[in-house]
Formats: structure tokens, sequence, C-alpha cells
């Protein structure tokens, strides 16, 4: 039942709750439970919305960050992602395998603060040896979902 | 100049459908609950298989029967998926949608005169094909009590000495009726005693929510060897456009069809085929989350029947329901006409699968929940009114 309630409000957040319960075929109060306990289990971390700031007037960038560091003694990669993901700018921190250790994933409003914000901020941290920054220059897909097209029912309105 | 038309032609009535279709596409702004077919798109990596096909230049005829690995592979799923073995070299047929694979059924088995029981209400293309083929159709009218499932007692009913084949329709397009092995034992039971073959038209089999797998009569033992199975990749794989379709059955039979095939057909469209072995080998994972969106929309499209207190049965396959529209005293076109008219929604008068399918509809729930919504909130309108006027009156 989570699985079922998560994979439909993971598309649709604002899913109506009364809705969602009678398409799972259960009780309403059995999925606002189920959401709520998630809820408190920090499975459910949040509901935001997807949107797309290019068709807005409001000026964004976003760089794709990878870092390597040199974990120090007591001082392991959760920590450092701490030091990094405390920042407000800083969208998302993962932890990589491969060549480089972790991605940052930052938004600014200009390239020059994007930029400032890793010479200053980033760059010197003690564990930090190297960073590659990477610009997004457009989104066409972000949570699954297909930023650049609308899609349409050209399906013939009535057929056998 | 003499007439240049063949009488069997012209004497066979257009679909109901077509005429319906006419007077939606003239409206604006309608919603229609009127497609039979999925609301995805094919999954991408079987459209991306097609476009391969394109691009390494195949483009030529394959073999009549069709490609030999996908031959293969429709084997290998229907052994997976209904446990029935075929041998792909001669059991086998891949067709231009499952209606062509009806066509050929029916005109391989058919001599002039014999008897076709086609159960109704039911896909539009049976009645004709068996015309088509001078057979003789005899309709037998299943019946809501039965949950629109046929009966040991219905088909007894219909059969005389010149009875030879039976179509069986299920899942059932337009009632979303299914039949479960202890009801196919009963049928299958009466086929073997009165010597009949069977078509069976499975192209919703992997559409059922009743929590057990689809069975194929042709599973019942004694079956297998007087039974065509029908099935294809529009429903399951959301290919409607792509027209591909296969029957398989007894070598004897299959033989003739394939003559038909390479005759009328020569070939199913060679990019299509490569595109269907593709979803034959990749694609179980698509039609599972498919068959779970439409269920979710199945079960949220009857608890608005209910709602709007419209009688339906519980439709455990395809995806349609077929709920009655008796107590408001009109005929199936009259409500479809003025839903359309008042509310703008479309949805199919129950009439165009067979005369019996008066009193119902057909409602096809493959919509975005949105396009569910809106259309529910219109139709309970229209019921709402009616509802007021038929107890003003009283």
């Amino acid at each position: 039942m989570r699985e079922k309630i998560l994979e439909s409000i993971e598309k649709n957040a604002r899913i109506d709750l009364k809705d969602l319960a009678v398409m799972l075929g259960v009780s309403e109060a059995e999925v606002a439970n189920e959401i709520a306990d998630m809820e408190k289990e920090k499975i459910i971390c949040g509901y935001h919305t997807l949107i797309n700031w290019d068709g807005t007037n409001e000026d964004k960038v976003t760089a794709l960050i990878e870092v390597q560091v040199t974990p120090q003694r007591g001082l392991g990669f959760d920590k450092i992602a701490e030091r990094m993901y405390n920042y407000s700018e800083v969208r998302a921190v993962y932890l990589m395998s491969g060549g480089f250790d972790f991605t940052v994933i930052l938004e600014g409003k200009s390239m020059k603060e994007v930029a400032q914000f890793v010479t200053e901020r980033l760059a010197p941290l003690e564990a930090i040896r190297g960073t590659a920054t990477h610009f997004i220059l457009k989104k066409y897909k972000d949570h699954g979902t297909v930023l650049v097209k609308n899609s349409q029912d050209e399906r013939m309105l009535v057929t056998p | 100049m003499r007439n240049p038309l063949s009488n069997v032609v012209v004497d066979i009535q257009p679909s109901g459908i077509r005429k319906f279709f006419d007077i939606v596409s003239e409206m604006k702004d309608a919603i229609s609950l009127g497609v039979g077919e999925p609301d995805f798109d094919t999954p991408w990596h079987i459209r991306e298989e097609g476009i391969y096909a394109l691009e390494k230049g195949r483009t030529f005829y394959t073999s009549n029967a069709g490609l030999k690995e996908l031959k293969i592979e429709i084997c290998r799923y229907l052994d997976r998926r209904l446990g029935l073995q075929y041998d792909y070299n001669n059991e086998v047929i891949v067709t231009v949608g499952g209606s062509e694979a009806i066509d050929i059924a029916i005109r391989a088995m058919v001599d002039p005169g014999d008897e076709v029981l086609v159960p109704q209400p039911s896909y539009v293309s049976y009645v004709p094909c068996v015309t088509l083929a001078y057979g003789k159709p005899v309709v037998i009218e299943l019946q809501e009590k039965n949950q629109f499932r046929l009966t040991k007692e219905e088909l007894l009913s219909k059969i005389t000495d010149k009875t030879k084949i039976l179509i069986l329709p299920f899942p059932n397009n337009p009632t979303g009726a299914i039949m479960e092995r202890k009801d196919l034992e009963d049928i299958a039971q009466v086929c073997i005693e009165k010597d009949i073959f069977v078509i069976s038209d499975e192209i919703y089999s992997e559409l059922t929510y009743n929590g057990e797998d689809h069975v194929s009569i042709a599973c019942i033992p004694g079956m297998k060897e007087r039974t065509i199975v029908i099935n294809g990749f529009s429903k399951a794989f959301a290919m409607t456009g792509w027209r591909l379709g296969y029957a398989a059955g007894p070598q004897e039979i299959l033989k003739q069809m394939i003559k038909i095939h390479q005759f009328a057909i020569m070939c199913a469209p060679t990019n299509s085929q490569y595109a269907a072995v593709e979803a034959l080998k990749n694609g179980d994972k698509d039609v599972d989350r498919m068959r779970e969106s439409y269920n979710q929309r199945r079960r949220f499209l009857l608890n608005a029947f209910k709602e709007m207190n419209l009688d339906c049965f519980e439709p455990f396959g395809a995806f349609y329901a077929f709920p009655s529209i008796k107590r408001f005293n009109m005929t199936s076109d009259e409500f479809a006409n003025r839903l359309l008219q008042e509310e703008k929604v479309a949805v199919v008068p129950g009439t165009a699968f067979g005369d019996c399918g008066e009193g119902f509809l057909r409602i096809s729930y493959a919509y975005s929940l949105e396009q569910l919504k809106e259309a529910f909130g219109r139709i309970s309108n229209f019921v709402a009114r009616l509802d007021a006027k038929n107890s003003e009156n009283q």
C-alpha cells in the first residue's frame, strides 16, 4: 500500500486524498494515516512544486559541481557533506561512486554569483581537493517530467 | 451500366460507432469517453526499436507468417503468460492487428451456410466478417444478470446442426466482462460434445483486474486442438497504430489462414514486427504499470457511478464500463445524444455493439484522471437533471 501511495503522490502531490483512496480501493482514513506515518518517518520529506523557471522573468542559473575531497581523521564524507549542504544556495548534495566524490547542485541569480560561491565558500574548505563547475543550459526533463513539450490527446474521438 | 456493387457488401450495416463519430467530430470542446484504445504512448524502448529497424533499412517484406524471431517470442509469451505451447514454425501467424486475424480465421473455417455463434454485446467486426465469408452469424444475447458472461444454457440454446464456430470475445469490449476458468470449463464441455470450433479473441488478455491472470479457453483440456487464439500488441503494449496482432492454433487451420494472408496482405508491417520483438522481450513491466493505472481509474469510475446512482456491474477486464441507463426510460441512442448535446460528453451507445446493448452505454476509462473527473462532473449534472425531472412528473 505504501509504495502505491508513494508512486501516486510522487507524480501528483496535490491529488485529492478521497480520489486516491478510491483508486487504491481503501478507506480515506487509511491513506491519511499511512501518509502521516511516512511523514513522521521521513519517508515523505516534503511536497515541492516542479517549476520551469525558464518560463518566468526570474533569472536563475543552476550549476552542477563535481567535488573531489580528501576525507580526514574525524571528518568523514558525512561531515564534509554537512559543511556543504547547510548553505541555503546548495540545492542538492549527493555522494558519488567513480571519478569524483560529491555532486553539488547550486542555484544562483547569475553565473558570477555561482562562481563566487564556489571559489569563496566551497573551494576553501580544507577537505576539498578540487571542483569542476558545469552550468546547466537547458532543462529538458526533471523529476520524470518532460518540461519542453505539451502532450496532447491525438486519438480519434470515438473508436470501436 | 450494371450495378457495380456486391449485394452482400451493400447489405452490411455500417458500424454504429461511425455514425456517432460523425456527430461528435462536429462538436467543439466535447470531452470524449468513447475511445477504444489506450491513452498511453507506446513505451519508448519499443518505439526506439522501430526507429532502429528503419535506420538499419529493414524495410523489406518478411516471410508471410511473420519474422521468425517474433514468432519465437510470441510462443514464449503464450507459454509464459497463458501456459500454452505452440510450435513457432507452423502454429503461429503474425497479422495486421487482431482484426485481420479475426477475418482470416473466420474465412479459413467457414463454408457458405455454416453458422457462427457471436455473443453480443461485442466488438463490431465479428458479424460482418462472418457475412463476408458467406457464413450465417447467429447472435447470442448476453445478460447483465450473468455479468455478461456466456453461459452453457445460452450456448446450447443456439446450437443447430449447422453450427460450426463459436466466437469467444473475452475480456470483452464493450462490457468489460471476463470469463473465469470455471465458466470456460462449462463452455468447453459443450464445444467438445457438439464438435464446435472456437475463435477466442483475447486481445485484452493482459487487462484483467480480478486478481488472477486471464485464462484462455485453449488451456482447458481438449480445447487447444479446436481453438484459434487471437491476440495482439494494441491493448497490452499500447501499440494500436502499429497494426500488429497474431493468431495461434492447430497447424491444419493455420496453414489455410496463412494462405489467405499471403494473397491478401503478404506480410504484417516489417518495422512493427521488429518493435514487437522488443515489446515481448522487455515489455512486461510496462504492461504491469499500465494495468495498475487502468485498475486505479476503473475503481474511480465505479465509485463515481455509485455516487450518481447509476447501475453498473463490476467489469473485471479491458478498459470499459457498461452502465445501465434503463431507469431513465430512454434508448441508449437518445441518452448518448442528449448527453453530448447538453453536457458535451461523448460516450458510445451500447447498441453499437449489438441490439442487446440497448439500455447500456460503453464508457472507456483510458483517460487521465483529470479528464475523467471533468467528464463525470458533467455526467453527474445530466443524471441529476433527469432525476429531478422524473420526480417532478411523479
